[in-house]
């Protein structure tokens, strides 16, 4: 079932990160890579690379990835410096060796950020993404409550807006690329997904005032409008949306003033 | 001989569900926060059945092997959700969506629970708009529809390229929700690793820590299992790369019959494999079937050459031409094993001759590149970063993959398994899709057993435990069960061996592609069961495992998966070997109509086969479960 490759194979190396524990220093290691195909996918070099290392008899390099195919969000390499490396939209797991030339030096870190701590090697703690999300990123409908999904229309334009920032993989790599890593852009997506809908005004309040306090909290730093954030998305979600999420974010805070305390900001997501 | 009674219930087909869930025993609101669950796994299934639970008062412990529930396969699901609504008018109705699932299953599921997932289907998608899922709309702001193979009305919703990704995000906002206010506790980067049973009921879990290699035991009145298929038992499919059998074959281990493995669902339009590095294959959704069309050079002599220089009349547009009334919307089996006869001819594209083209000239010449970028511009750019060719261009090129498994374990009406207490959701049981699966099936199945089904079911087996009866985890069953786990663990990390894990699985993937895969022959089974068990014996002896069972250890969790894989192989293809017919996905060449179609042999085979386990090196027993049709007549199936 493989086909014959006329490609002409190159040579790279990769220096790869590597972090025994959280608590362990690390350090670059690196591995020479021979033979490679340019449409082997960059993941797959790192399996290659793997199992070399493993019948030499040391520890593989542990690296998060699951689906291969750009829609789960776990894969979560800086290569080069680059979250996700140098392709445009991608994940790491969509970037393909044809990006790279023979005699390439390729540099593999974790996403590094405060809130996402290393575990090992190029794999890292996104915890706090779920945290927030825990905090208000849904809708409050209990299963069986639903009304028939065409009495709630939704204008198009609308529609299609939420899709843009609901593509969001919830990756972290806004997060690897700010200076301050802002988290803005993954919350900005979720509040301006779920603020674009009809069925997501009852909440819009209470929940971006608590997915905020969240981040917050969760040690993620501010936006200081650089936009690297939208420039390595692999969905490209813009950052108009972290604009969005900033105007319904004063709004709330306005209103919330006007309410009796306990309809005001308090996080937890009852 | 395990028991298998499929607990349907009496009375007119479409009044059952209604009837059942009158009739059901219920558990009083105040005694539901005494009853704790289980629940594996957080895809489709997983999440919507442990945010409902939650919501009904349960307490419910969610485990995870992926760090976060939001990354679990459902995830890449891409082309849509089938439901029942006519909002099309177009004609459609509950009853054809079961008619439909049903023939296109080729009359090898149970009838009652194809009827009672097309009546829950439009439930699904009121939940799912109301979460704030983004469906497709049309300008009026009323929901869309396209059209997915094995049917001719329009009823499959969707968001993009991407629904499987928003329903699970719906799924996944609902459980988050369940999390933050204390009712749900969930547990990542946890891999259950055995089941545990006591007095015959499921009563817990052993799971590693996969960040911390901490083992502990877990005890529940019930536990759920929704991890989903066993397709990576072929190495190469379009499953996620940590998509794994586990859970299924330790609770098959534990007593929990597994039916039908037999039944695999090859997707015709994949990505074909382009090298031996290679560790997945992408799908192009079937949704571009609603547009694309199809084709072959007619001559062998034609297949290297350019697509754009082969001239119209020099095309064979093979599924038009042999399935008129679908065309190129026929079900994936068919569809999968028509490429299959092309390239057998010697007709097939690429360099490999293992592809045919999927065109979209004719879509972008009547509706404008703008207008089919709308609809399928993320899959063409996925297809353009793999293959560095614009599909705008050029035609693509696709190849049959693995992509699902109809098998799994096996439940009763109430997707209660044999184990009592032990109840499986999703893909990893075997109920609703008999021998192939409908495109834009998998989606509603998932989330209808977890919204919809299992909620009101597990009620049932609840409400005759005694409150506060779950036993503790010090018992010796827990015990034998941590110690089982710890044993593997231990063996795998001790053993001298010299080839890593990756090498057994890419041969494992090999001998079922080759000998399971979409023919399969006495002979070739035959070699396959000869092979497979050589292969364990060689894995046994010569894997290395590097690292500690106390940190992160990839190949660790990755020798215990694939230890599980190449067992299930040889029951897979046990199961094929014994299934004298040919049945949807399950194609036995001695066994077909003179134009190459399945023939199925409805006196021996109109049955479930649930294996059961026998004890370690010992043939595992094969218990039927006659499928009864009260209320559709089985025919042969036709898309013609």
């Amino acid at each position: 079932m493989v086909a014959p490759t006329s490609k002409k194979l190159f040579s790279v190396t990769l220096r790869v990160w590597r972090q025994a524990g959280p608590a362990a220093p690390g350090r670059f290691v690196d591995y020479p890579a021979k033979d490679v195909n340019p449409d082997m996918s960059f993941l797959e070099l790192l399996d290659v690379v793997n199992d070399e290392i493993t019948v030499k008899g040391d520890e593989p390099i542990a690296f998060a990835h699951d689906c291969r195919e750009g829609i789960c969000g776990t894969c979560s390499c800086t290569i080069n410096g680059k979250p996700h490396g140098p392709g445009k939209g991608i994940a790491t797991c969509q970037l393909y060796m044809r990006s790279f030339q023979e005699g390439d030096t390729i540099v593999v870190e974790p996403f590094r950020a405060k809130a996402f701590p290393i575990q090992k090697d190029l794999v890292t703690d996104r915890a706090a993404f779920d945290k927030i999300q825990q905090a208000g990123g849904f809708i409050s409908v209990r299963t069986g409550a639903a009304p028939d999904a065409n009495s709630i229309p939704v204008p198009k334009e609308d529609a299609d807006l939420a899709m843009d920032a609901a593509t969001c993989i919830g990756c972290g790599a806004c997060v690897a690329a700010c200076k301050n890593a802002s988290a803005m852009l993954f919350v900005a997506a979720k509040v301006s997904h779920l603020g674009l809908m009809p069925q997501g005004q009852p909440e819009r309040d209470k929940r971006v005032l608590a997915m905020v306090q969240t981040m917050d909290e969760a040690g993620f730093g501010n936006c200081t409008n650089q936009y690297e954030c939208s420039a390595v998305c692999p969905k490209l979600i813009s950052h108009d949306f972290i604009a969005r999420m900033n105007r319904d974010y004063v709004a709330a805070l306005f209103k919330s003033r006007f309410q009796p305390a306990s309809n005001a900001a308090a996080g937890g997501g009852a | 001989m395990a028991k298998l009674e499929s607990k349907v219930p009496s009375g007119p087909l479409a009044d059952k569900w209604r009837k059942h869930k009158t009739e059901i025993k219920l558990v009083n609101p105040a005694n539901k926060r005494k009853y704790e669950v289980i629940v594996v796994g957080a895809g489709l299934a997983g999440s919507s059945c442990a945010a409902t639970l939650a919501e009904l008062g349960y307490k419910v412990k969610s485990f995870v092997f992926h760090d976060s529930p939001r990354r679990a396969h459902s995830i890449a699901a891409q082309g849509g959700i089938n439901a029942a609504k006519n909002y099309q008018n177009d004609g459609d109705s509950v009853h054809r969506l079961f008619y439909d699932t049903l023939k296109g299953g080729d009359y090898r599921a149970r009838e009652a629970n194809v009827h009672r997932l097309a009546e829950v289907s439009v439930n699904i998608i009121d939940q799912c708009a109301a979460q704030g899922v983004p469906f497709a709309r049309e300008y009026g702001g009323l929901l869309a529809n396209r059209s997915f193979g094995g049917a001719q009305v329009s009823r499959t919703f969707y968001a993009r390229g991407q629904t499987g990704q928003q329903l699970l995000l719906g799924a996944y906002s609902a459980l988050s929700r369940k999390v933050g206010d204390g009712s749900i506790q969930l547990h990542t980067n946890s891999e259950m690793l055995d089941l545990v049973v006591v007095d015959g009921h499921a009563k817990g879990i052993i799971v590693r820590d996969l960040i911390t290699g901490a083992v502990t035991r877990h005890s529940a009145d019930a536990v759920v299992l929704a991890t989903g298929g066993y397709g990576n038992v072929f190495n190469l499919s379009t499953y996620a790369r940590g998509s794994n059998a586990t859970a299924i074959w330790r609770a098959y281990k534990r007593g929990a019959c597994l039916a039908n493995p037999c039944y695999t669902q090859i997707h015709p339009t994949c990505i074909p494999v382009s090298g031996d590095y290679q560790s997945k294959l992408t799908l192009m959704s079937e949704s571009l079937r609603n547009d694309g069309r199809i084709w072959v050079p007619k001559r062998k002599e034609d297949r290297l050459k350019k697509p754009a220089d082969i001239a119209e009349a020099d095309r064979d547009y093979y599924l038009e031409r042999i399935y008129p009334s679908f065309g190129n919307l026929c079900p994936r089996d068919v569809a999968s094993r028509a490429a299959k006869r092309m390239c057998d001819e010697g007709r097939g594209v690429g360099e490999s001759g293992l592809g045919v083209y999927l065109d979209f000239s004719d879509a972008i010449n009547r509706l404008g590149e703008p207008a089919v970028r709308e609809r399928y511009g993320n899959l063409f750019d996925i297809y353009h970063e793999i293959t560095a060719e614009s599909a705008y261009q050029t035609p693509m090129r696709i190849f049959p993959a693995v992509h699902y498994t109809m098998g799994g374990l096996w439940v009763d009406y109430n997707l209660m398994s044999n184990i009592p207490g032990l109840f499986v959701l999703g893909e990893a049981n075997f109920s609703d899709h008999g021998a192939n699966r409908l495109g834009a099936s998998a989606l509603m199945q998932g989330l209808a057993d977890g919204y919809f089904v299992l909620p009101y079911t597990i009620g049932n087996y609840l409400a005759d435990q005694k409150p506060g009866s779950r036993p503790a985890t010090d018992r010796v069953e827990f015990k034998q069960a941590e110690e089982n786990v710890t044993g593997m663990t231990k063996q795998f990390l001790s053993n001298k061996g010299s080839q890593p894990v990756s090498h057994f699985h890419k041969r494992l993937g090999k001998i079922m592609w080759e000998h399971c895969g979409m023919a399969r022959t006495k002979e070739g089974l035959e070699a396959a069961l000869q092979k497979i068990p050589a292969l364990k014996e060689e894995f046994n002896a010569t894997v290395k495992v590097p690292g500690s069972a106390d940190t992160l250890n990839q190949s660790l969790e990755q020798a215990g998966r694939v230890s599980d894989f190449i067992e299930l192989g040889e029951l897979l293809c046990r199961d094929a070997l014994t299934r004298e017919e040919s049945c949807g996905g399950h194609f036995r060449e001695e066994h077909q109509w003179p134009d190459g179609e399945c023939k199925r042999d409805d006196e021996k085979y109109a049955h479930v086969a649930a294996w059961e386990y026998q004890g370690e090196g010992k043939t595992p027993l094969r218990n039927t479960e006659p499928l009864n049709y009260e209320f559709t007549k089985m025919s042969v199936r036709s898309y013609k």
